[in-house]
């Protein structure tokens, strides 16, 4: 009998043997269901792009009411006048009614020359957007969009257009999709995200502080601080609509005379802002992002070493001054990268400030903590809430515009870690 | 020659008084630690906030007359004209929701995470990784708008016209399991990364191939980590608002078929206090009755969570 190996009896085994192949079939098949679970993310992370540019441009049909040329003066054309000869032609074409009304939400005379001429291409000539292709459309099918458009529509002018340009960053809201901006809902986002930085961040810190380096000194206090830390972490679940539950009832309601700023006599307009201010909306989204804040803190603070500490303590420093002077540096690019990432957080979060109160319509710019407040998501809601095609592709817009700002703020986190991490080595 | 001065002075000093070796009181730390237990406490002056002014609400909502609690809990029409308040219908819509969400999120999500941790290169998850965080960090805003000028024209052309609504669930769901996947992925995969090498190894070397190590071996071991992430993503889809509000349907309706439109508790609240609310109205404090209800439905989910990441979690040492 020649000896042999374990391994090759076990080859011999006609069950062994049989089922082998089968077995790596599965382990094949299987292998290349998880790969495709991976990339599916990436399949619709490219989808959802494709699905944003296929709405920013494309053909559109802009009909006008009047002809702009039959509003020249003199042979001058409409848009090469000055302020004085716009506001004639505006208060000649409009109703009474309705040159009083524009009147009263802005003086004329207050408003600048380009607000003039949109205003007169809004309620004068009247240019109207009809219809709107999406941009593979535009593209594959071109020939039929056009005469679509031209059977459609014969008096309108068929134009590519990119809904996306200067003039949409650098304008306020507008019924008129041809005109209709951002500046007042991005002015609004960085107002918010002002106030809720300036609340958030000492708060924030100071709890992670107070959960990392003095919890444990008093063992008495354990439980509740077991407490505060279960707490924090059901907090970070909470829906985010809950927040904004929390922030009308608290921030809108019980505390309108602050909020609305009526306590300290600087509300600019206490008959409509009503606690519905930025004020309000950045203490809803402190509250929001303040668990996230904590947790963050903490991860930095746990990750300075103990060495550091035992050193400050052996040279006779009080806790305070080891926390200020070694701790507290060594954690400031955790800190503040978790910082960061909860901005962006609060940058995209659209319920809570719906709830508290967002407003549906406002064309001037907030001027302070106190004004009504719309922000970048709240008005991409809207816009995409609207049944007409064109606002579809507003909204379109107004979501790179959010996804540009997004990146632009995470990039700043990914900097920053870089350049610590790097200055450590 | 300044230094020996000092030292001269300083033992001159010493000669005419004893050390005082006793702690000093130092009001200053004292005033920061008192500070800083506040900033520790005030997250749970925010929950007793949350409990309290929504709950309080809340109660003036069940204390009007004509609305009971059984009526609430079993009631099948949302009317609020016309004093109907019976929640069904937007429980069945947010049930929809999720239960979509989930049958798209989990078996995507795990699969995710056994390839990364069992299969994928170390250069694949350092591009996979950050992709599906970047998943992660889209506004729902913008998947609500993906779901209803993609997802629905899809789901229409597949189903018919007829068959399934501009506004409806499924879609809305979809498109939620597509935000919850990465949530589950990485937790699943912190779940599996967390299980020992050697057991793997030891698998392994008896024989098992990849993938029955990875489902017979890794899998159990680390079975309290999944279920931790599938009960903290229906969390979250319970508590999802933008996508719903925006392509689930503007409308209570009690119904069980995904291709109709109908409201979830979420899309309801956003919907009615971004109208013209009047404060203290009966639909004003009923909104808040649904709030709480959610409130305590994510809250109980998620300290079963970590209840079961706590109780059950196998220790490898």
């Amino acid at each position: 009998m020649s000896a042999r190996t374990p391994e090759a009896s076990l080859m011999l085994e006609p069950e062994f043997n049989a089922n082998l192949p089968a077995r790596h079939r599965l382990g094949k098949f299987w292998r290349i269901a998880f790969l495709l679970s991976t990339v599916f993310g990436i399949f619709v992370l490219v989808l959802l792009l494709l699905t944003i540019l296929n709405n920013l441009m494309g053909y559109a049909a802009v009909e006008n009411m009047i002809d702009p040329a039959s509003l020249a003066v003199n042979g001058v054309p409409l848009e090469e006048l000055d302020k004085d000869t716009l506001i004639a032609i505006l208060q000649t074409n409009v109703s009474k009614g309705l040159f009083r009304q524009i009147g009263r939400e802005k003086a004329v005379e207050e408003r600048t020359r380009d607000e003039i001429y949109a205003l007169i291409m809004d309620k004068v000539v009247e240019q109207r957007v009809v219809d709107t292709w999406s941009l593979s459309d535009s593209i594959f099918k071109r020939g039929e969009v056009l005469a679509q458009a031209a059977q459609d529509y014969p008096q309108a002018e068929v134009t590519f257009k990119t809904w996306i340009n200067p003039n949409f960053l650098a304008s306020p809201q507008s019924s008129d999709p041809l005109e209709a901006g951002v500046r007042t809902a991005i002015l609004g986002s960085a107002w918010i995200i002002l106030i809720t930085i300036l609340v958030a961040l000492p708060i924030g810190v100071g709890a992670a502080i107070y959960l990392e380096e003095y919890a444990q000194d008093n063992p008495r206090l354990g439980w509740l601080n077991r407490l505060i830390q279960t707490n924090i972490s059901n907090l970070a679940g909470v829906p985010s609509i809950i927040y904004g539950m929390l922030g009308l009832a608290m921030f809108v309601r019980v505390l309108e005379p602050v909020t609305s700023g009526a306590m300290f006599g600087l509300s600019s307009d206490p008959t409509t802002a009503n606690g519905r201010t930025i004020l309000a909306a950045g203490l809803t989204l402190a509250l929001l992002i303040l668990p996230l804040l904590i947790i963050n803190g903490q991860e930095a603070i746990r990750a300075v070493p103990n060495s550091l500490r035992q050193a400050s303590y052996g040279l006779g420093a009080t806790k305070w001054q080891t926390v200020w002077h070694h701790v507290l540096p060594n954690a400031i690019p955790g800190i503040l990268t978790g910082t960061i990432l909860s901005i962006s957080r609060a940058v995209g979060e659209t319920a809570p400030l719906v709830v508290v109160g967002a407003a549906t319509y406002i064309t001037f710019d907030p001027t302070g903590p106190f004004s009504k407040f719309t922000t970048l998501p709240i008005q991409i809601y809207q816009w995409t809430s609207r049944p007409q095609g064109e606002f579809r592709n507003l909204a379109a817009a107004g979501i790179l515009a959010l996804l540009v700002m997004l990146l632009t703020i995470n990039a700043a986190a990914i900097l920053i870690r870089n350049r610590y991490s790097k200055h450590k080595q | 020659m300044r230094t020996h001065m000092n030292l001269r002075s300083f033992e001159k000093v010493e000669s005419h008084h004893a050390v005082d070796l006793r702690k000093r009181h130092r009001w200053g730390e004292r005033l920061i630690q008192g500070f800083l237990f506040f900033c520790g406490a005030f997250s749970i002056l925010t929950t007793l906030g949350i409990v309290y002014e929504i709950g309080k609400e809340a109660l003036l909502f069940f204390l009007t007359p004509g609305v009971s609690l059984w009526k609430f809990f079993t009631g099948t029409v949302w009317q609020p004209q016309a004093g109907e308040f019976g929640i069904l219908p937007l429980v069945s819509a947010t049930l929809t929701t999720t239960t979509f969400a989930m049958l798209i999120a989990v078996p995507l999500g795990l699969g995710v995470a056994i390839y990364l941790s069992e299969f994928a290169s170390p250069r694949l998850r350092r591009i996979i990784k950050p992709t599906l965080e970047v998943l992660a960090g889209i506004p729902t805003v913008v998947y609500g708008y993906f779901a209803l000028t993609f997802m629905t024209p899809v789901l229409r052309s597949i189903f018919g016209r007829d068959v399934v609504d501009i506004y409806n669930t499924a879609s809305a769901g979809i498109v939620m399991g597509i935000l919850i996947l990465p949530l589950i992925s990485s937790m699943s995969e912190d779940a599996l990364s967390a299980v020992p090498r050697s057991l793997r190894e030891a698998a392994l070397s008896m024989g098992a191939t990849r993938l029955e190590t990875a489902i017979k071996i890794v899998l159990p071991a680390a079975i309290s980590g999944l279920a931790a992430a599938m009960i903290i993503g229906i969390s979250r889809a319970i508590g999802e608002t933008m996508i719903v509000a925006i392509a689930a349907g503007a409308g209570p309706n009690f119904t069980l078929n995904p291709f109709k439109g109908a409201e979830t508790m979420t899309g309801h609240i956003v919907r009615i206090s971004g109208g013209d609310l009047s404060y203290d109205s009966i639909d004003y404090n009923s909104l808040f009755a649904i709030g709480i209800l959610l409130f305590f439905m994510t809250l109980v989910l998620n300290l079963i969570s970590q209840r079961i990441v706590r109780r059950f979690r196998e220790v490898y040492e």
